[in-house]
């Protein structure tokens, strides 16, 4: 016996507010993605636990798909961060205003 | 309260804690070591949810190679000191104030349906099993994201060569 679904669903649901409370608060690129990658893994936490609370192997098979949209998601957003900080000379998303 | 559930709680305090110190820090090294930590507190509690697969996947990518990517990236760009403030209070406000939305639209999710609070039963699914269904049930998608990570490699690639002509500002130090 472990706990009941709902505190599963409360851990993953702070844990995700945080990933969001990052991506919304911070100005930093980095940042920004770290705070996705929490997101991520609170979704992959919410899968695992309503896996367990059905039993069924579905929840476990769409956490291998977050982990590799995860991976690709981070390599791809990793290249553009060191682009812009090349091209701009900061990861700060307020000062990318070469169209001004 | 059984043992389980105990180990539930501390390492659903231990993630939290160690989350909420990584996306606070000033500091991205610190950060990525902090969240690091969190990963790690995520495999152990899908260990505990019966997928002890997804667990060594979870520090084997999550914390083994996406993190360490971050890390590189960290040090490889010489950020400069700004004396800007992390949280801005002109972010954080409606930042905090959609949080709260939020956080009333999850509990209302999580506890308001009463077949919630039945504890849920330990299992487990073999490694065996979940690449034997895995494989039978949802061979197409594994094919497309193999392909996903194949784009994204490509992708990576060309983003990150640079290009003939390109002005380079990081080391030219003039803003305009």
């Amino acid at each position: 016996m472990i706990v009941p679904l709902s505190h599963v669903m409360a851990l993953a649901g702070v844990l995700f507010l945080i990933g969001m409370f990052t991506v919304t608060a911070r100005r930093n690129l980095i940042m920004m993605l770290l705070g996705v990658e929490i997101m991520l893994n609170a979704g992959a936490i919410m899968f695992v636990g309503a896996a367990l609370r059905w039993g069924q192997l579905e929840g476990q098979a769409f956490v291998i798909f977050i982990l590799a949209v995860a991976a690709a998601e981070v390599s791809v957003g990793l290249a553009m961060i060191v682009r812009v900080h090349r091209r701009c000379g900061s990861i700060d998303p307020g000062e990318l205003n070469l169209l001004k | 309260m059984t043992l389980y559930s105990i180990i539930f709680y501390i390492l659903g305090l231990e993630i939290l804690v160690t989350t909420v110190l990584a996306v606070s820090r000033h500091d991205m090294v610190h950060a990525v070591i902090y969240l690091i930590m969190s990963f790690f507190g995520s495999a152990l509690l899908f260990f505990l949810l019966g997928a002890p697969f997804l667990g060594a996947l979870e520090v084997i990518i999550y914390a083994g190679a996406i993190m360490i990517l971050f890390l590189f990236i960290v040090m490889m760009l010489n950020m400069k000191k700004t004396g800007k403030p992390d949280f801005p209070s002109t972010q954080w406000v409606p930042a905090a104030a959609l949080s709260l939305c939020v956080l009333m639209l999850i509990g209302l999710l999580a506890f308001i349906d009463p077949s919630n609070h039945v504890p849920l039963e330990s299992a487990m699914a073999s490694p065996k099993a979940f690449g034997e269904f895995l494989f039978r049930q949802h061979w197409l998608s594994i094919e497309i994201i193999s392909l996903l990570l194949l784009v994204a490699l490509i992708g990576a690639l060309a983003l990150g060569r640079q290009a003939p002509g390109e002005p380079r500002k990081e080391e030219s130090e003039t803003p305009s």
